[in-house]
Parts: C-alpha cells; structure tokens; sequence
C-alpha cells in the first residue's frame, strides 16, 4: 500500500503484534479441525536441505488495520465524525453528500474525501458546494484504504468537530475489509437496484452500522419491494438501521440529518 | 479483486520478515482464510502467483486452510456453523446471530530456506 506515495513504512508502531519464532520443524503439524494437508517437501529429512518454519500469525490486514487506528484517533483526538460512504456506482452517493452539505454547512465545518478509480469530477461537484473536498485516485485500486486517508487527513488539515464524509469507490465488495478509522459504515443502496443486494452482496451490509435506502422518488415506478430489501439487510445484519430517503426531492433528508447530528453530538463526549 | 491488495500485503509481510529471520526464498505459505472473510480461495491462488513473481516467494506453493463461520445464536445462546453471513440459526431459525470465529485472513506460517 506505501508503494504508491514511497513513504515506507511510515511512523506507525504497533506493540501488539505477536512477536514472530521460528521453530525447528520436526513435529508434525496440526491444524485441529481444519483439513489440511502438509506437502511432502515438507517433511524434510535434517540435514539435506536448510529449510525450515517460520511462524508469523499475523493478520493479512494488520498495516491497514494500524493506519486505521492511527486515523481513529485523530478522529478522536480533534472530536470529528468521519463516515465511509459505500455503495455500488451510481446510487446517489455525490448527490445525497452535495444535498446534505447544503442544508448543514452553515452549522457544522464539512469536508469530503473522494475516492474514485479515475478523475476528479466528484470532487468538483463537492468543491462547487463550497467545502473543502480531496479527490483520490485509486488507479486501478478497488477501494480506499487507511494509509492514503491518513495522508489526505494531513493535507485537509481540518478544524475541530468536523464532519468528514469519506465517499469510497463505487464497489459493494472490496472496501467492505479496509477499515478506514471511520466512526461508522453508510451503505447506500439505491431503489433502482435489486432489493436482494444485501444478501448477494452480505460482507458490506454486515460491515454497515446504517443503511439508506436512497431515489425513493422513484419507488411508484418500480417493482422494487422496500420491506423485503430491509428485511434481507437484517438478516445479514440484525443491527443495521435503515433511513429511507430521496436526495432529489428531499423527502426523508430529514431523519439523515437528525442522524448526523445527533451523532456529532456523540463526538463531543470525552470518554474517561 | 482486493485479493490482490491482499496478496501484495502478505508480500509486504513476507519481505519483513525476511530481514528479520534471515531468509531468501519462500517455499510454501499457509494462510488461514475464514469462510466469512469475503475472500475467495481461488481468487487468491491467482493473485498470488501473479503478486509474488519476481520476488522471495516467486516460486512458493500457497497452502489456505479454510476455517469455517462461526456465530453465536442469541435466542439459543450456543455457538453454530454458518456458511453465509446471511443463514439462520440451524436449530432455531433466528437471525440474531454475532460471528464469532471463520471471519479471519491471517498468514499462519512460512516455510523458508
């Protein structure tokens, strides 16, 4: 993930990482339960060949997930809300985020990052709102992810108790598993989308804390069966909660905005 | 595809540890990969005979063992398999299910030389 921008390994330390062994290899493994069956190379005879086991136990993860921890407290620090905005391409993501800001940024210092494969067009039409808004380009990346954020927070450089919306890549599968230090995963989902994604696509509406169910304007002229879309983000995730709205004609805005509120409020409480 | 991110950050993991144990060549790696971890096995054999071209491990076998989902039933307050993030609880069909284990992608460990 540093090959992009060549910093490294950067600052970040993490002491909780197990502290890697080796160990001569001549028990055999088990897995437990797992089938899994150890090569013939494998078992080697000593003395024939140097190799041996190293133990790492380490997750696939973990850089990321220390930048997001990183990330996390910044949030934390300065008392802002970050949220990672995921859904499919084309579910209304740049416009409920250019309709939301209009209707908050007189009350509440806002800021966007954008990320996209290619171009610097939603960024623009954030810019145009008049809030500070960091276009980045993914190339042929599928997702954000916790370092190149941590690198946009240092060239936003925001003020306290703002509100960062980060609008991830246009993709309902991979930035499910990349941790951004987010407070909270918004998965928008789009009416004239099928109402079976959550459970064609589970990982992202398992990893989300609210759905909205965004161009319910346009809900008289389709099939799409609201409470069973619901019902099926439930079954994923029993603990999601659900808004539905229509960034277009504004019906619903409301109770999003009543959301982000109160959960700003919540950033403001230092806990012990 | 962020199997292929995935696969360039066991890279990443590999060559640290290779300075830091004193080996050249990878020969297999295990990974633990759990049935609701959104990766796909298959998906990542390709990527990682693509990723690791050209380095330490270009020539290394990768060995997943699958660890199956895991969740803990609410209404029934015992562990049960899952295979989707979406299933009922076998015994009592509820929905109200926490995942407690098959969630995972860790690499385990390394043969080396």
């Amino acid at each position: 993930m540093c090959g992009v921008c060549g910093c490294g390994e950067g600052p970040i330390h993490s002491h909780d990482e197990p502290h890697d062994h080796e160990h001569a290899h001549d028990h055999s493994h088990d897995h437990g339960h797992h089938h899994h069956e150890h090569s013939a190379e494998h078992s080697h005879a000593p003395g024939l060949t140097q190799a041996r086991m190293v133990q790492i136990e380490q997750d696939i993860l973990a850089k990321n997930n220390r930048y997001a921890d990183e990330n996390r407290r910044y949030f934390s620090e300065r008392g802002m809300l970050a949220l990672n905005l995921v859904s499919s391409p084309g579910s209304g993501k740049t416009t409920l985020l250019t309709e939301t800001i209009l209707r908050l940024k007189d009350e509440l210092s806002i800021a966007v990052i954008e990320g996209d494969q290619q171009t610097a067009r939603d960024a623009d039409r954030i810019r145009a709102t008049g809030v500070p808004a960091l276009q980045i380009n993914t190339g042929k990346g599928c997702h954000l992810d916790a370092h190149r954020v941590g690198h946009g927070l240092e060239s936003l450089n925001l003020p306290e108790h703002s509100l960062l919306f980060i609008e991830n890549v246009g993709n309902l599968v991979c930035p499910s598993a990349f941790d951004l230090g987010e407070a909270h995963k918004v998965v928008i989902l789009s009416v004239t989308e099928g109402e079976d994604k959550p459970i064609k696509y589970p990982d992202m509406f398992h990893a989300a804390d609210l759905m909205i169910l965004n161009k319910t304007d346009l809900l008289p002229y389709l099939d799409f069966d609201s409470a069973q879309c619901i019902s099926y983000a439930k079954q994923v995730n029993p603990r999601i909660k659900v808004l539905s709205l229509s960034a277009k004609t504004g019906e619903g805005m409301e109770n999003w905005l009543i959301w982000l509120r109160a959960e700003m409020a919540l950033q403001r409480i230092a806990y012990a | 595809m962020h199997e292929m991110s995935l696969c360039e950050s066991v890279l990443q993991i590999i060559e640290q540890q290779a300075k830091a144990q004193q080996f050249a060549k990878v020969k297999t790696v295990w990974l633990e990969i759990g049935a609701l971890s959104g990766v796909e096995p298959e998906a990542m054999h390709f990527s990682f005979e693509v990723v690791m071209q050209g380095s330490l491990a270009e020539q290394a076998k990768l060995e997943i063992i699958e660890v199956p989902g895991l969740a803990w039933c609410l209404p029934c307050s015992c562990e049960v398999l899952v295979q989707q993030l979406y299933d009922e609880c076998p015994h009592c069909g509820s929905h109200q299910l926490q995942i407690v284990g098959g969630d995972q992608m860790r690499i385990k460990e390394l043969e080396v030389e």
